[in-house]
């Protein structure tokens, strides 16, 4: 084992833990002011249940053994359950570094992805459905799709597609997840009537640069080393965030006649999302194109939920699952073989398997998130009555309220 | 004894409360408003879809004065808030019963 390499990778762990504080503000700003402390919650909660459904079993199900159905390794076992197995060694991961903070650091990612979701279902989803979702969803959708790309699923090993640190896992799954949550909860009260606004800018501007921050640990982290592909990694993420930040501007400059502060803040995640899976297989002018495509496309897929009608209310389908879709297939036509090690080559073949990763990724996250959110409305209701949902989430779920008049 | 009311431009209300000062006034509430007059609103754009905001910020200033120095602070803030354009805002002038000043006691115009 290295020291230089298990520092960093621990540094990275909580780099990428500090996301999802950052996407709490980042959401958190964005709702209306009664509405902040129930969206802060829904992501720091994740924090508090993923890492107890991961510990107990999630971990064990995507990264040990392999159940195969019809010759398809779909689904770890339970040999780890509990991380009792792990030991203080390398031997199960092989990498450079202690098999438990390769553990943290997938826990770290598996927290995340459920709070990226949140932004869909913003201001009337209940906190202890959502709570109930989150735990359920960590185990039956993130755990096997994280098995599928990184676990030796069949991703991986049978589509042949690449995802280096989450476009599939990560965005793709909880854009997708997000789509089908917010079709079964339904619209905001109001939305499309009133003008319902971000309560903070600041706020949210502040969380993106938590999230650009932490970032650095998700993309370069995800080089399981400390050495030149991991300072690649590091580069094309700033590289596609910058680009993709000044480009929104620019099209908003160009479609409005005046660039925004939170356009800027947009652009920059989407980048971020969309360089994600190839952060260590492309190199700067490969994530430079990466973020100007997901600086249009993403800008542009905002209209989709008004042209569709759906209350995306902070935009994850536009940001995360666009923005992952654009990621994942850019990977196909942009990895180079000396910034990935040679791992694959890129071309129109690789598209086409990096395109059905997508598909399937999509279908499978879609369709098992909304039958668990169907099963949940039925049993525990999915929505907030209309009058807990006018009073605001902050009183009627957390008899709290963010900004108190007099002291 | 007069309550005076005015709601004026926001960036005006330092200007107003020096001048009031000037005048003689010794005490005055300000608070952070928002309404709808004859002032068109505004658009908002966010994430690319626009909203037409009709309340438009204003400052609502509340001062209590002596019938003496009414039409003195009623000029004050009439000429101080003015810049011709539209949404200067509007002062009202209510009369008022009594005051009390609550550490002391004090009634009527020695509370003022």
């Amino acid at each position: 084992m290295d020291s230089g390499a298990t520092a960093w990778m621990l540094t990275s762990c909580a780099l990428v833990l500090f996301m999802t504080p950052g996407l709490a503000f980042f959401y958190g700003g964005m709702v209306r002011s009664k509405n902040v402390l129930g969206m802060l919650m829904k992501n720091y909660v994740a924090m508090g249940i993923v890492t107890i459904t991961w510990v107990l079993v999630g971990a064990s199900l995507a990264f040990s053994g392999a159940v195969e159905i019809g010759g398809y390794n779909v689904i770890g076992n339970f040999d780890l359950w509990g991380l009792r197995e792990l030991g203080m060694s390398n031997d199960h991961f092989g990498l450079p570094y202690p098999d438990n903070v390769q553990m943290m650091f997938q826990l770290m990612f598996a927290i995340i992805t459920p709070a990226l979701i949140s932004g869909a279902i913003a201001e009337r989803m209940k906190f202890t459905t959502w709570a109930v979702f989150v735990a359920i969803w960590s185990i039956i959708v993130y755990a096997p799709m994280a098995h599928w790309v990184w676990g030796g699923g069949f991703i991986a090993d049978q589509v042949g597609a690449f995802d280096f640190a989450g476009g599939l896992v990560v965005h793709i799954n909880a854009g997708a997840a997000a789509l089908a949550l917010l079709l079964v909860l339904g619209k905001r009260t109001g939305w499309r009537q009133q003008a319902i606004r971000p309560h903070s800018l600041p706020l949210t501007i502040l969380g993106a640069g938590m999230l650009w921050f932490g970032w650095f640990g998700f993309n370069a982290g995800s080089a399981f080393n400390a050495d030149e592909f991991a300072g690649n990694a590091f580069l094309t993420t700033q590289i596609a965030a910058a680009v993709a930040a000044t480009v929104w501007i620019l099209a908003e400059q160009v479609m409005h006649g005046k660039p925004t502060t939170l356009g800027f803040v947009s652009g920059a995640v989407a980048g971020l999302v969309a360089i994600t899976p190839a952060a260590g297989f492309v190199g700067p002018l490969g994530a430079m194109a990466i973020g100007a495509a997901s600086g249009l496309i993403c800008f542009s897929a905002l209209r989709l939920k008004f042209m569709f009608n759906f209350d995306d209310s902070l935009d994850v389908i536009a940001v995360h699952l666009v923005g992952g879709i654009i990621g994942a297939l850019l990977t196909g036509l942009l990895a180079e073989e000396l910034y990935s090690g040679g791992l694959f080559v890129a071309g129109i073949e690789q598209f086409g398997r990096q395109a059905l990763s997508v598909v399937i990724a999509f279908a499978f996250s879609f369709g098992m998130t909304f039958i668990l959110a169907k099963v949940l409305d039925m049993t525990m209701g999915l929505r907030v009555t209309v009058v807990e949902e006018q009073s605001g989430l902050d009183l009627s779920l957390h008899e709290e309220q963010s900004y108190v008049m007099a002291e | 004894m007069k309550l005076v009311i005015a709601y004026i431009a926001p960036f005006k209300l330092d200007e107003v409360r020096d001048a009031l000062k000037g005048a003689g006034v010794t005490g005055l509430t300000a608070i952070n408003a928002q309404g709808f007059g004859r002032q068109s609103g505004h658009t908002e754009t966010y994430r690319g879809a626009e909203y037409e905001v009709d309340m438009v910020p204003k400052v609502r200033i509340e001062v209590l004065v002596d019938d003496t120095l009414a039409p003195t602070v009623i000029s004050t803030i009439e000429t101080t808030a003015r810049t011709g354009s539209i949404g200067d805002g509007k002062i009202a002038v209510l009369a008022v019963e009594d005051v009390i000043r609550i550490r002391t006691g004090e009634r009527g115009r020695d509370a003022i």
